[in-house]
């Protein structure tokens, strides 16, 4: 492989582990401070991009379609937490997963009901579309690029957000011990509504960016709430610095085992068998990552001991 | 005593005919999640095809598969022990196919596919009691590497999900296709994002890529393309251009060729009559998955008008000599009971706000699978 074609898939590899970052922040925070298990967030991530596909083919514009998708992700993740998950806190996790499958169910088949079973229509911006050339001769989908852009500036907004405001503060705190922070007269309700919605709005915005690039259908979400799962025991529950370092090591782990293990399998192996043994062992190899930090760290990179 | 022998005998026949016993046929496609849109097309084909017979002696029982082989198996459990019905159909995916066809055609059932096709069941593992409507997994594939030799293309890129027809398919396009490989990759069944594989797309040196990506997969795959830069022509099969899924694809689809043994365009009145009565009733044009849909009801209610389902040779025989119309024009089972047929060539066009087909030329002629002769039965 050339160095032109191993630096374009390190980019594929940041471009989709920034992507998992923006799904799984929301996950580890809910998880760390609420001590909730949501298996409805892929549903924020669909309704995001059902948003975004609505409003983009009602308006013309990207822009509003993004910030739409940003608005109804959190008002859609601030309503089931003011009506459903507040009950769940005190619930034991099989009751949470329980419950918030439900919302999955209800989620996917009120899409349905609402948009059809047909996947929808939700185009990257005319500025973005086709490539552009980096230094070194590279073409690089311009979108693609400016998901990485868009990530990391969010990245970077989320680092701030928690580690020198106010709110972070709470949340850190809430994090460490939520009978303490209640008693010290924060209104904890409302600060769980919050970082839930938060968590929302980010999934849904990821959910509107990879629209474009993918197909905007019922069930969409359920794929990558399986990977932000794993990112964020890789990254240690409730760390967004976590989160962060484990979407990239998924993301990267991820492409780069797609195409060189089956490259590697090649040396040793006669073509279509290495073609299928890598390709099998490439899906693997996250999972495997996963059972790896675990071994070592078994609360995760960065997890609270 | 000759006249009354042969009275008798004529009423003991009609009698017979009268009571002859409903059939009871139960439906297990996709209706949730990704692939519902196929499985809907599918049931809506097919539910047209007996509301237009009128028959009142024809129960259909339609049941969600959610993609997932276990539920279908539990779905034919139930409704071969506790629905007892005659006829199972309505699967669209090879691995659900693979879990439930076998142990249905044991038990004596019959099982006319509508979609999905999978090679085990055209050569080693075919039945007698199983029928294929729509194709064996390879012919699309095949056709599509006809037609690339047709069009000089030297160097192909091909890719498909790591699945039983993901590898059918490549297998499919590989035993017509002259040219070389530039390169062959499986990708995760349900993947979204292709971009590591279209950087090698890019690198290989190729004149041309070949993908098998049904439903979503196939969105994903051709926004990404399109955006990424790399121009080398795209031959697929239908199924990644099916009219379920064309708006949602938009301007990338244009004018990439596709094959496959049906189009809203194949000249006869039967096709004709279809595709104006699915868009009156459901107000969307049908996709090659309703008119598979709508032939596999179409060859049951041919069958039930000459045999009884309960006398099973007599209905097999029936359903072998496929004397209905079929969307596709002329349609006749091979040896292993599945199509032999005509596979075109089509190209994506836009005809006023709508992506859809148009025929261009035709692929393979009167094609039959490449298993049939392991087909003992």
């Amino acid at each position: 492989m050339t160095t032109l074609l191993f630096i374009e898939q390190m980019l594929n590899g940041l471009q989709f582990g920034v992507m998992l970052f923006l799904m799984s922040a929301g996950l580890t925070l809910v998880f760390g401070v609420m001590g909730l298990i949501n298996l409805a967030h892929g549903s924020l991530f669909m309704i995001g991009a059902f948003t975004a596909a609505a409003v983009a083919a009602a308006t013309g514009s990207f822009v509003l379609a993004l910030m739409a998708s940003l608005a109804a992700a959190a008002i859609a993740g601030a309503l089931i937490e003011l009506t459903i998950i507040r009950r769940l806190y005190d619930r034991d996790h099989l009751d949470q997963v329980l419950a918030t499958f439900a919302l999955i169910l209800i989620f996917s088949e009120g899409t349905r009901w609402m948009f059809g079973s047909f996947p929808l229509f939700l185009d990257v911006p005319k500025v973005l579309a086709g490539p552009v050339t980096l230094p070194g001769g590279i073409e690089y989908p311009a979108y693609r690029l400016s998901i990485i852009l868009i990530g990391l500036l969010v990245a970077a907004g989320m680092f701030a957000l928690i580690n020198r405001t106010r709110v972070g503060i709470r949340i850190r705190a809430g994090e460490a011990d939520r009978e303490m922070i209640a008693a010290l007269g924060v209104d904890i309700a409302k600060l769980y509504t919050f970082v839930f919605a938060l968590g929302a709005a980010l999934a849904g915005f990821a959910g509107a960016l990879v629209g474009a690039i993918q197909s905007v259908q019922v069930g969409m979400g359920e794929p990558v709430l399986i990977l932000a799962f794993v990112v964020i025991v890789i990254g240690g529950i409730g760390s967004i610095k976590g989160a962060f370092v484990g979407a990239l090591l998924v993301g990267f782990t991820d492409t780069m085992g797609r195409v060189l293990l089956p490259q590697i399998f090649a040396l040793f192996l006669e073509p279509s068998a290495a073609v299928s043994v890598g390709s099998a062992l490439a899906s693997m190899l996250i999972y495997i990552l996963m059972a790896g930090v675990l071994v070592f760290r078994p609360r995760g990179l960065y997890g609270v001991t | 005593m000759k006249l009354r022998s042969a009275a008798l005998a004529a009423a003991m026949a009609l009698a017979g005919a009268t009571a002859q016993a409903d059939v009871k046929v139960g439906m297990i496609t996709t209706l949730s999640g990704g692939g519902a849109g196929l499985g809907i097309d599918v049931r809506d084909g097919f539910m047209l095809a007996v509301s237009q017979s009128g028959r009142d002696d024809l129960e259909v029982v339609i049941e969600d598969d959610q993609r997932k082989p276990d539920i279908a198996v539990q779905l034919a459990d139930k409704m071969i022990q506790s629905e007892k019905v005659d006829v199972l159909t309505g699967i669209i995916w090879s691995n659900l196919a693979m879990a439930v066809v076998p142990a249905a055609t044991a038990q004596g059932k019959f099982y006319l596919s509508p979609n999905a096709g999978p090679s085990p069941l055209a050569g080693k593992g075919c039945h007698p009691n199983y029928f294929n409507v729509a194709w064996q997994n390879d012919n699309l594939h095949e056709a599509a590497g006809a037609y690339a030799n047709d069009s000089g293309l030297k160097n192909s890129f091909i890719l498909a999900p790591n699945y039983p027809a993901g590898k059918d398919a490549l297998t499919g396009y590989k035993r017509f296709f002259e040219g070389e490989l530039a390169g062959e990759l499986y990708t995760k069944l349900g993947q979204t994002d292709y971009a590591a594989e279209i950087a090698q797309i890019r690198a290989s040196g190729a004149d041309s890529v070949y993908f098998f990506l049904p439903g979503g997969m196939g969105i994903s795959f051709l926004k990404q393309y399109a955006a990424s830069g790399v121009d080398l022509p795209l031959v697929g099969p239908a199924f990644s251009f099916d009219q379920g899924i064309l708006q949602a694809v938009g301007d990338a689809a244009m004018g990439v060729k596709n094959t496959s043994q049906w189009n809203k365009d194949i000249d006869n009145a039967t096709n004709a009559a279809f595709v104006e009565a699915f868009q009156a009733e459901f107000g969307r044009l049908p996709s090659l998955y309703a008119s598979q849909g709508f032939d596999t009801a179409n060859l049951l209610i041919s069958a039930m008008g000459k045999a009884d389902v309960a006398d099973a040779d007599a209905f097999r025989a029936a359903l072998k000599a496929a004397d209905f119309d079929s969307v596709r024009g002329d349609f006749a089972f091979g040896d292993n009971h599945h199509p032999v047929q005509d596979i075109y060539v089509r190209e994506v066009i836009k005809e006023g706000d709508i992506y859809t087909n148009k025929i261009i030329a035709t692929g393979l002629s009167k094609h039959a699978d490449a298993y049939a002769a392991d087909c003992k039965m």
